[in-house]
């Protein structure tokens, strides 16, 4: 209990604080808005291009928001060694980053629920679909997860803003590749049989890297205290 | 009377109901960062209710030693124990005796001064955090404060707001690295009568400062670190202020 209550504190912070600050979410947004926009008139978007390009238009507009924000997870951290100060609490590492996920999740979750209909009005496509909510949320646990940690490894380094995607990309390449191929078969309105092995290769990504990523984050916070 | 007070009930659970002696022993403690060692065997006692300040030259280790105790950064050799728990192994129910301050105040510039206390103390665990960080921004002056961002505070206000922080826990030791910075002379009298009153509880300090005169009110023993070790320790009434500065002099080689 005192696990998740530190878990949401920490969550709870970070969201006040981002509401407050809008650094991460005003900048993610007008870029993934950017993207759509770019991306609609470079592939016209309606008709066949829809199921073609649609796919990876869509999410390559959500993994460079998301990337924008994950690159403030823990920069807001470092500005008056709030880090450490949440180190030196009893607060278990685990907590803090489920909390700093949970709050990342959050954010990136109400981006896309700003360009779903945007996406949709430009593919001319119905977004309202179990199949591509369900292809959203997993795969945006999974990149958002490891996505997190890796931010905790980049934020100490000089060279932060490239090295997070040069960490991050390969790693969820898997879970992107996964991702747009599910987004694709919803769109088709292909069956969910087609759908299944896109899920559950999102879903056993989730699962290893949920359950991997805390253990891995204390770890990391070692080299971070220094 | 020091002695009586400070056995108490330790509040965390690595020791509920088992009578703790508030004391910080440091033992051949080696810090290395690569190939530069910034602490080189620093051997040190600080008993129950007593403030021994750390005072060196930049450079000198004062601030590793600090993070080392304060559960930041792990020994590289020796070992360092508050109320007989070792840091590395036991460094959850160590964070839960000490208070810090560091260089850094630790607050987030877009919560408001009651909304930081009010985080950490959740982070505590305390029962109402939003009562005692009430309480604390009125010790420190800040009350009127209170729903002020903490980017919006003078430095001066912000160092307040972190000894503030640090104490909300209420934690028998204080690890302070000088908590003096941006302070101003009113305040400081604030910062000499707060430790005085933390020794009368039976509260343990370890404080750094670069200020040696002022090292006289703060504290009851002084160290002097110099290149990663302990070159010279006193008690207070064996020193004036200038056999305190000769003594730097001689066992730092840097004029004060």
């Amino acid at each position: 209990m005192a696990f998740l209550t530190q878990a949401l504190t920490v969550a709870a912070k970070d969201v006040r604080a981002e509401l407050r600050s809008r650094d991460a979410a005003s900048g993610s947004l007008v870029f993934a808005l950017l993207v759509l926009v770019i991306f609609n008139f470079a592939f016209d978007l309606e008709g066949e291009m829809s199921e073609v390009a649609g796919p990876g238009v869509l999410w390559v507009a959500i993994i460079l928001a998301a990337m924008m924000g994950l690159g403030y997870v823990f920069a807001k951290e470092r500005e008056q060694g709030g880090l450490q100060g949440l180190l030196l609490t009893p607060t278990d590492r685990s907590a803090i980053f489920l909390g700093k996920v949970a709050a990342a999740l959050l954010l990136t979750f109400a981006l896309e629920l700003l360009l779903l209909p945007l996406f949709a009005a430009f593919a001319n496509v119905s977004v309202l679909s179990f199949g591509l909510i369900a292809v959203l949320i997993l795969g945006t646990v999974g990149f958002v997860t490891v996505g997190t940690l890796f931010s905790a490894m980049a934020v100490t380094t000089r060279s932060r803003e490239l090295l997070l995607p040069l960490l991050l990309l390969p790693v969820a390449a898997p879970l992107l590749i996964a991702a747009v191929e599910g987004t694709r078969s919803v769109l088709e309105g292909e069956p969910w049989s087609e759908l299944l092995p896109a899920l559950g290769v999102l879903a056993a990504f989730d699962v290893v890297f949920v359950a991997l990523c805390p253990f891995l984050f204390e770890y990391v916070m070692e080299e971070m205290a220094a | 009377m020091a002695e009586t007070a400070s056995v108490m009930q330790a509040a965390g659970p690595g020791g509920q109901g088992v009578p703790r002696v508030w004391d910080i022993q440091v033992l051949g403690l080696w810090k290395t960062f690569g190939s530069l060692a910034a602490l080189r065997g620093v051997n040190l006692k600080v008993g129950p209710g007593e403030r021994l300040a750390i005072v060196g030259p930049n450079g000198s280790g004062k601030s590793t030693l600090v993070k080392v105790v304060a559960t930041l950064l792990r020994p590289s050799a020796g070992t360092v124990r508050l109320a007989g728990l070792d840091v590395q192994s036991q460094a959850l129910e160590v964070r839960r005796l000490v208070g810090v301050v560091c260089h850094q105040t630790f607050l987030y510039g877009e919560l408001t001064a009651l909304e930081n206390l009010e985080f950490y103390g959740r982070l505590y665990g305390l029962p109402h955090p939003s009562d005692r960080a009430h309480e604390l921004l009125g010790s420190v002056g800040l009350e009127a404060h209170a729903d002020v961002p903490g980017r919006d505070l003078s430095r001066g206000m912000q160092q307040r707001l972190a000894l503030a922080r640090a104490l909300l826990h209420e934690p028998p030791i204080l690890l302070l690295d000088e908590p003096d910075t941006g302070l101003d002379q009113r305040w400081t009298a604030f910062l000499v009568d707060l430790l005085a009153e933390a020794a009368r509880e039976g509260r343990t300090v370890l404080l750094t400062t670069h200020d040696l005169e002022r090292t006289l009110d703060l504290a009851d023993r002084l160290a002097v670190l110099n290149g990663g070790r302990v070159v010279f320790t006193a008690k207070r009434d064996e020193l004036d202020v200038g056999s305190l500065k000769e003594a730097y002099l001689r066992h730092t080689g840097a004029t004060y």
